[in-house]
């Protein structure tokens, strides 16, 4: 078995990768690029789960990555088919010239 | 140890996403996502996790990010003039993305951290993982299925040309 190191610096890699995609959501204004960054967050996570599921010996950690993949393939099919509409509608994919639905 | 190897792969993702982030080109970040993607695998295979990192290659490398770079191409999006928010949303989102990045290191240092178990040879492969979902997981298994099928619906209403 290829051991590369202990599982605990798995889980500072997916805390330093979750913030990344987290600043990315809070600074980018392009939709598609906000996507990205929740996908980026989104693997942090998995990348948790599984380090955890190492650490534990247990498989149901790599059990729900799983289901993240499928929420995420969902989600991303959905989003992205939101945002085609809405540029056709609106030419823009800018998220502050979207503002309809902001209080 | 082969620690170095890991710092080196993590550095090397950290870099990748932070291209994701901040590239001015959707391309880019797009390329960004998948060397991230890819780099995550490798790590995956570093935690014996052999089936989710083949999974991670075919279904987010080979199919979400591939849908991203059709919608990027398809509304024809070219290098933004202005890449970020407004300087003091930037400031903001920098400091509370720092902010947590710090916390949860902070968390992780506190309390005793988990090392590697003992595992079996066949730990990470298929048989084990389709032993779980198929027998504890199988109504969240089932509930994908829905879920998948309400996305497909979704997408290809959304994806018309008029909206009625």
């Amino acid at each position: 078995m290829l051991t590369l190191a202990p599982p605990a610096w798995y889980l500072a890699l997916s805390a330093v990768l979750f913030a990344i995609g987290a600043m990315g959501v809070l600074i980018r204004r392009n939709l598609i690029v906000m996507f990205m960054a929740i996908e980026l967050m989104l693997n942090a996570v998995n990348l948790a789960f599984v380090a955890l599921a190492r650490g534990m010996g247990s498989m149901d950690g790599q059990v729900i990555v799983f289901f993240v993949m499928a929420v995420a393939a969902a989600e991303a099919a959905v989003g992205l088919a939101i945002m085609l509409q809405l540029y056709r509608s609106r030419a823009t994919i800018n998220a502050d010239e979207v503002t309809t639905l902001r209080w | 140890m082969i620690a170095p190897l890991f710092v080196l792969l993590a550095l090397l993702t950290v870099a990748a996403s932070l291209v994701v982030v901040l590239h001015r080109n959707p391309v880019y970040s797009a390329l960004g996502l998948v060397t991230t993607l890819f780099l995550l695998a490798v790590l995956f295979v570093g935690l014996d996790a052999h089936l989710v990192a083949a999974l991670q290659i075919i279904v987010y490398a080979g199919a979400i990010v591939v849908l991203f770079l059709f919608v990027i191409m398809l509304l024809n999006l070219q290098v933004e003039p202005r890449t970020l928010a407004p300087a003091p949303l930037v400031v903001t989102g920098a400091v509370l993305g720092g902010a947590l990045g710090v916390a949860t290191l902070g968390v992780l240092g506190r309390d005793p951290l988990p090392l590697a178990a003992v595992v079996g040879p066949g730990y990470g492969g298929t048989e084990p993982l389709a032993e779980r979902l198929f027998t504890a997981y199988i109504v969240p298994f089932e509930l994908t299925s829905v879920l998948l099928l309400v996305a497909i619906i979704g997408a290809v209403v959304l994806g018309k040309k008029r909206l009625s």
